[in-house]
């Protein structure tokens, strides 16, 4: 029973920087909380794969051809560690994974952009790759133990997803003019999109008051976004490449650099599923899915039999 | 390369017996690449992007090692984007289409098996350098074989379904598995210096642990005296691999100024 | 349409990695297979892609028995009056300490 005593005792322990573990009692709203972001974090990890999978066949070196690889495994390792973090909040992986390929369940809009030139890659890793650092670093310190571990972990291995886009990017911006131009059009297309993946403004953002009252999350939307903010403005000076920004201004008062009015109309258009890209990423995550399904129930059955026949060895 | 006329070199043939070496892991790696994201369970598409990393690695190493062999200021990039299907001397094993998981995994403990008792050979070879790379790789060869085999295993003795699609991947690969074992004067050079194996002394070992394995999966093995495909190491290929390959060099062909390193 | 079908689904392994040789093996995290050997390997392709382990070990979860909250207090505090259980407790002469 949720009473007053339990949510304050609860709270207490939150506030003294306690971490809540699977079988400690949580109020019913924190687990729903938990699964529904920490569900929407792990599909977001793999349906994450594929914008850049797009690019192994075609990656203009064996040595970016194995960085790439390796780069999409960990999303999918990533997106394995936080379905198992979910999953001891008493909710199977298949159930989460039926909701997003089946249900309502959502995943992080940026994938719903396409990878259209190899700069994009690099794009990704810098601007996508760096965005989700920021908020994978504050998840780190989250009041839920799996969750807080299974980011730990994650930022841990992503650590060089950041650094290898960057570098890249770099290189091609210092390029030939060529590849300079592809560069600054990758930047150009995914600058607004990679503000937009800290979410809503915190005035829109119905779930963050509570999420931070948990400890959940440990700053608002907004917050991180200006961090952000400020870590690539220094970062795209460094390799000189222009953010597509004309209001990018430093305010002295604060300390932060200020940016210009984010496109939320397309925002609200890729989440409601009308990006380039979302019937593609969901046609792709369902036909594994199900083109998958001979494989693992192969593995049931034989498992079925071996035990049956170790049994009767007995 | 190699003609009827002219006599072939020590430097020649080790050059050409790296590059077949190094063109089978490529094209393999660069085959199962194509699951990344899209296999049949997430523990799975990690395994398979495991081997694929490890195939292209050690493709890596073998044009690096090709290129100091060769001489000419080349680096392993240039064997990779700068060839083209004729120069390619990959098995056409390795170069068909994914198809199911179960032709995947078919494919790969075929190869595997075979990469498995020639690099047991191969770590006599009388070079350093290269036995260093031989012994680095068995032991993820080692692994891709135990993986691969296990699948047989579940899919062959799994479900009726299960057990009639990877019959059926067999039964179409087995033409592909003759050209494990072929060799010519680039071979011969090599057993002469010490560098290269006979693959005819394995070649009942790895049929005899094909044969077991497809046995305790409860499949037929296929026929052996049945037509056999042939050319690979001469750059006769599959109408497959010219479209992997103008997928794979298209962007490095197309600025081949660029650094892309 | 959605999956139903439950003759697909992998049961949940606990995964327990050794980092070197003469350390315990510690909780890594866990992952779906089908049996005890699938186990391994899926734990080796992800929880040790990065040399992490030496030794790998997995058991199924619902072999393993954990304490509650509620056994926290009967458990464990009772420990906390036992100083004599902890090296601290005792005193060693100067000469001999410096050397340890």
């Amino acid at each position: 029973m949720e009473n007053q005593e339990k949510l304050d005792e609860f709270q207490a322990r939150i506030d003294a920087g306690e971490k809540i573990e699977p079988k400690d009692w949580m109020p019913e709203r924190y687990r729903q909380q938990l699964i529904r972001m920490m569900s929407q974090h792990a599909h977001s990890e793999i349906v994450g794969m594929l914008p850049e999978g797009n690019w192994i066949e075609r990656a203009p070196s064996l040595k970016r051809k194995l960085v790439l690889l390796a780069k999409v495994q960990d999303e999918a390792g990533h997106g394995l560690y936080l379905y198992s973090a979910t999953e001891t909040l008493g909710i199977d992986r298949s159930e989460l994974v039926d909701q997003y390929l089946y249900g309502n369940a959502k995943y992080s809009s940026i994938f719903n952009y396409p990878t259209m030139t190899y700069a994009d890659i690099c794009a990704i890793g810098w601007l996508v790759d760096g965005a989700a650092i920021v908020n994978q670093t504050m998840l780190a310190r989250s009041s839920y133990g799996p969750y807080s571990r299974a980011n730990v972990r994650i930022c841990k291995e992503e650590s060089f997803h950041k650094k290898q886009g960057y570098e890249m990017l770099a290189k091609m911006a210092s390029g030939t003019p060529e590849q300079q131009k592809m560069a600054q059009d990758a930047v150009n297309r995914w600058w607004w999109p990679s503000l937009m993946m800290f979410g809503p403004h915190d005035s829109d953002s119905p779930n963050s008051a509570e999420l931070i009252k948990w400890q959940v999350k440990l700053k608002t939307n907004d917050e991180l976004r200006q961090h952000f903010v400020d870590r690539m403005v220094m970062e795209a000076e460094a390799i000189d490449v222009t953010l597509p920004d004309p209001d990018l201004t430093y305010n002295e008062e604060t300390g932060h650099w200020d940016f210009g009015e984010i496109p939320w109309d397309e925002f609200w258009n890729v989440v409601k599923g009308n990006g380039i890209m979302n019937r593609d990423r969901m046609k792709a995550r369902r036909s594994a899915h199900e083109n998958g399904e001979w494989v693992r129930e192969a593995a049931v059955e034989y498992a079925r039999k071996k035990k049956l026949r170790e049994e009767k060895a007995s | 390369m190699s003609t009827a006329t002219k006599e072939l070199t020590k430097q020649e043939a080790f050059l050409t017996y790296l590059l077949r070496l190094a063109d089978d892991r490529l094209i393999l790696g660069q085959r199962n690449s194509e699951w990344c994201g899209h296999g049949p369970q997430l523990e799975e598409d990690l395994a398979i992007a495991n081997i694929s990393l490890d195939l292209i690695g050690h493709a890596t190493a073998l044009y690096e090692y090709a290129a100091e062999v060769e001489d000419e200021g080349h680096d392993e990039d240039h064997f990779a984007y700068f060839r083209d299907d004729r120069e390619f001397t990959n098995l056409q094993l390795c170069e068909l289409p994914k198809g199911d998981f179960g032709f995947t995994i078919a494919r790969q403990f075929l190869f595997s098996a075979f990469s498995y008792f020639q690099y047991e050979r191969l770590k006599e070879a009388q070079d350093e350098q290269f036995t260093g790379m031989v012994n680095k790789h068995l032991k993820e060869i080692k692994y891709h074989l135990r993986h691969s085999r296990e699948w047989v295993l579940r899919l062959g003795d799994g479900t009726e379904e299960s057990h009639n699609r990877i019959q059926e991947s067999f039964d179409e690969l087995w033409m592909y598995t003759d050209e494990l074992f072929y060799m010519d004067e680039v071979d011969e050079w090599m057993i002469k210096e010490g560098l290269g194996v006979d693959s005819s002394e394995f070649k009942d070992e790895w049929k005899k642990l094909v044969e077991d394995t497809l046995t305790e999966a409860t499949l037929t093995v296929p026929d052996w005296d049945q037509f056999m495909m042939s050319g690979s190491r001469k750059g006769i290929h599959t109408e497959h691999l010219g479209h992997m390959l103008a997928q794979m060099q298209f962007l490095r062909r197309s600025y081949p100024d660029a650094e892309w390193k | 349409m959605s999956d139903t079908n439950n003759k697909d689904n992998w049961p949940l392994w606990e995964v327990f990695t050794q980092p070197k040789s003469g350390k315990p093996h510690e909780h890594a995290g866990s992952l779906h297979a089908a049996d005890e050997e699938m186990a391994l390997q899926n734990a080796r392709d992800t929880y040790a892609r990065r040399n992490e382990g030496v030794s790998i070990w997995v058991v199924e979860s619902k072999h393993i028995t954990a304490s509650t909250p509620e056994d926290m207090g009967p458990f464990f505090d009772p420990a906390n009056d036992k100083p004599y259980r902890h090296p601290q407790f005792y005193s060693v002469p100067r000469a001999v300490k410096k050397r340890s």
